[in-house]
C-alpha cells in the first residue's frame, strides 16, 4: 500500500488515487516531427530508481498530483501540485 | 540421463544413487555464436531451438540469478490460444502446437493438461463479443466452444448461479484445448534438453553492459567478466527496458507488477481455468490442490516483485462475486512478477536497430503460454537475421508505424492491457 501526501488533503492511501504515468514526458509541437511524437506517445525511460510521475487523488480532492517516487523501493521523496495555477495548499501534516 | 520408465525402474532398484545433474554447471567460455540474456523460459526455449532446429550449439544463456527464477516462476501457468487478432492468433496457436508435443520432445514432464480454458459471460454485448472472438478463433484453426448457462453450470457448478447476483452469468466462450503446465519444468525441460545439444546455461552470471562497434555488438560485460559474442538476443521481459537502456535505446514499455495468489489445497473444486467476466479475475486448481488465481495489476511503475494490499482486495472481490465459496478459503502464498507492459499489450519479438542484437519482450500478461512459440520464433530470427511469418508482425517499429496489435483496443496506456 502506497501512502501518499496530498499537499491539500494530508497522507492518504493508494486507492484514493489514480495513477497518471510518467510526468517527464513533454507534449510537443503540433507540427513537430514524427519521430518527437512517437516518442511522446509511446517511449518511456521506465526507470528502476527514481521515477517522476502523476497521481490524480480522484476519490479526493480531485486534483493532479506530481511525485517522485522510487520504483524499486516504493520510497515517495516528494509530492507536488502539478497545476501553478491552483491555490497553494496549507500542508498538512500527519495522517487519518 | 534419458528419462523412462525403464530407467526409473532400474535407479529405484539402485536406491535413485544413480541420477545425474540434469544440466551442466559451465564455466563461461570467452566467446560464443549466440548470447541469449536471461534464463527463464523464453531464453531457455530460445537456446533450445537454436541447437535443435538451426544447428547453432556454440550458444549460452546467461541468467543473472537462477533460470526460472523470474517471471517463469511467478505465473499462474495458464496455456491458452483464445486471441481474436490474427497476428495473436496464429502465433499462440503455434505455440498451443508446440505444448501439446512439448513433455515427448523435451523428455521432460511439463505436467501440461488440457483442462480447458471458460471465458464468462454476463450480458448481451458480451455474448457479441465473444461470439466474434470464437468465430476469429474457428477461422484461425483454433477450438472454440459457446456454452450457454446450462452449459457454464456443468462446467463450473460453483460459481453464483443466483438470479439475485449483480451479474449474471449467462454463458461462457471455452477453448477445450486450453490449460495449464507445471511453469518450473518448463523452464528446467528447455533448460536439460539445450544442455544436451551442448548449450551453456551460466547462473549467477549478471550483464552489467553491451559493447558496441557502432551498429555492431561485440559482447557482453558480465559479472563474471567479459564474453565476446557473434549475435546477442535479450529476453529479459520485466526488465528490457533497463538491458536496452544499456545501448542507448528507449522502449515502447512501462514495468509493471502482477501478482498471484495460492489458497490452501483443498479437494478437487475447479477442473478448468475458468476467468470472471465482469471484472478482471481468473482460476485454476493445482495438481497440489491450492487454488491458483490472479486479476490486474497493480497498475503503476514498479521493479519490485512484490504486490501491494488494494489490488489483492480488488482481486478477491471479483473472485467472491463470481464464486462465492472461495470466501471461505485461506490464501496461503502470495507474489509478485514484473512485467514488461507493451504500449498495445502485444510483445515485441524481432530485430533491433543494432545489426545483431534482437529483442523478446513486452509480454505484459501473455508471457508464459507463449514460451514454446516465443523461443522457436526468436531462434528464428537470430538464426536467419529475419523474423518468421508468425512474428513478422511483433516488430519494436510498428509503434511508429501506426501498427499496433491492440487486442483491448485500450490504447497507448500500459496499465490498462
Amino acid at each position: 500500500m502506497l501512502r501518499i501526501e496530498c499537499p491539500w488533503c494530508g497522507v492518504r492511501n493508494e486507492d484514493e488515487f489514480s495513477y497518471g504515468g510518467d510526468a517527464t514526458v513533454e507534449r510537443p509541437a503540433d507540427d513537430a516531427s514524427q519521430d518527437d511524437w512517437y516518442d511522446y506517445v509511446y517511449t518511456r525511460a521506465n526507470p528502476a530508481g527514481r521515477h517522476r510521475e502523476y497521481w490524480h487523488h480522484i476519490n479526493g480532492c480531485r486534483a493532479w498530483l506530481t511525485v517522485e517516487r522510487d520504483t524499486m523501493t516504493h520510497e515517495i521523496f516528494s509530492t507536488e501540485p502539478t497545476s501553478a495555477s491552483l491555490p497553494q495548499p496549507q500542508r498538512k501534516t500527519g495522517s487519518l | 540421463m534419458y528419462y523412462s520408465g525403464f530407467n526409473l525402474l532400474k535407479q529405484a532398484l539402485g536406491g535413485n544413487r544413480g541420477w545425474t545433474r540434469a544440466w551442466r554447471n559451465p564455466e563461461p567460455k570467452k566467446q560464443y555464436d549466440v548470447i541469449i540474456i536471461g534464463g527463464g523460459g523464453h531464453g531457455l526455449a530460445t537456446a533450445y531451438y537454436l541447437a535443435s532446429m538451426h544447428g547453432i550449439t556454440n550458444v549460452a544463456v546467461l541468467e543473472k540469478g537462477y533460470i526460472g527464477g523470474g517471471n517463469t516462476g511467478r505465473n499462474t501457468t495458464i496455456v491458452r490460444s483464445n486471441y481474436l487478432l490474427n497476428p495473436n492468433s496464429q502465433f499462440y496457436e503455434h505455440s498451443m502446437k508446440l505444448w501439446e508435443g512439448l513433455s515427448q520432445e523435451l523428455n521432460y514432464n511439463v505436467m501440461f493438461s488440457q483442462r480447458g480454458v471458460l471465458n464468462l459471460i454476463h450480458n448481451d454485448a458480451q455474448r457479441d463479443g465473444f461470439a466474434r472472438r470464437g468465430n476469429a478463433m474457428r477461422l484461425n484453426g483454433v477450438d472454440a466452444v459457446m456454452h450457454d448457462l446450462e452449459g457454464v453450470k456443468k462446467l463450473m457448478p460453483h460459481l453464483d448461479f443466483s438470479k439475485n447476483t449483480r451479474f449474471p452469468v449467462q454463458g461462457g466462450l471455452a477453448q477445450p484445448r486450453g490449460g495449464t503446465a507445471r511453469h518450473d519444468a518448463v523452464a528446467w525441460g528447455y533448460a536439460r534438453a539445450a544442455d544436451r545439444l551442448g548449450v551453456d546455461i551460466i547462473q549467477k552470471c549478471e550483464v552489467t553492459g553491451i559493447k558496441r562497434d557502432g551498429d555492431r555488438v561485440l559482447g557482453v560485460e558480465t559479472s563474471r567478466g567479459f564474453i565476446s559474442a557473434g549475435q546477442v538476443g535479450v529476453a529479459v521481459a520485466g526488465n528490457s527496458s533497463r538491458v536496452f537502456g544499456m545501448v542507448g535505446m528507449k522502449l515502447p514499455i512501462e514495468s509493471h507488477v502482477l501478482q498471484a495468489f495460492v489458497t490452501e489445497g483443498i479437494k478437487p473444486l475447479v477442473d478448468t481455468v475458468c476467468t470472471f467476466g465482469a471484472g478482471h479475475f481468473y482460476i485454476s486448481q493445482s495438481d497440489k490442490g491450492g487454488l491458483v488465481f490472479g486479476g490486474d495489476i497493480d497498475g503503476w511503475n514498479t521493479y519490485a516483485q512484490r504486490g501491494n494490499l488494494p489490488t489483492f482486495n480488488h482481486v478477491v472481490a471479483g473472485g467472491v462475486t463470481m464464486m462465492p465459496c472461495l470466501a471461505r478459503l485461506r490464501v496461503l502464498r502470495q507474489w509478485g512478477g514484473v512485467m514488461d507492459m507493451s504500449m498495445d499489450g502485444s510483445p515485441i519479438i524481432g530485430k533491433t536497430p543494432i545489426d545483431n542484437l534482437y529483442m523478446n519482450g513486452g509480454w505484459c500478461y501473455g508471457g508464459f503460454k507463449a514460451t514454446p512459440a516465443s523461443g522457436w520464433v526468436f531462434a528464428h530470427t537470430i538464426a536467419n537475421d529475419k523474423p518468421h511469418r508468425l512474428n513478422a508482425e511483433f516488430t519494436l517499429e510498428r509503434f511508429r508505424e501506426g501498427r499496433m496489435i491492440d487486442e483491448n483496443g485500450a490504447g497507448a496506456l500500459p496499465k490498462a492491457h
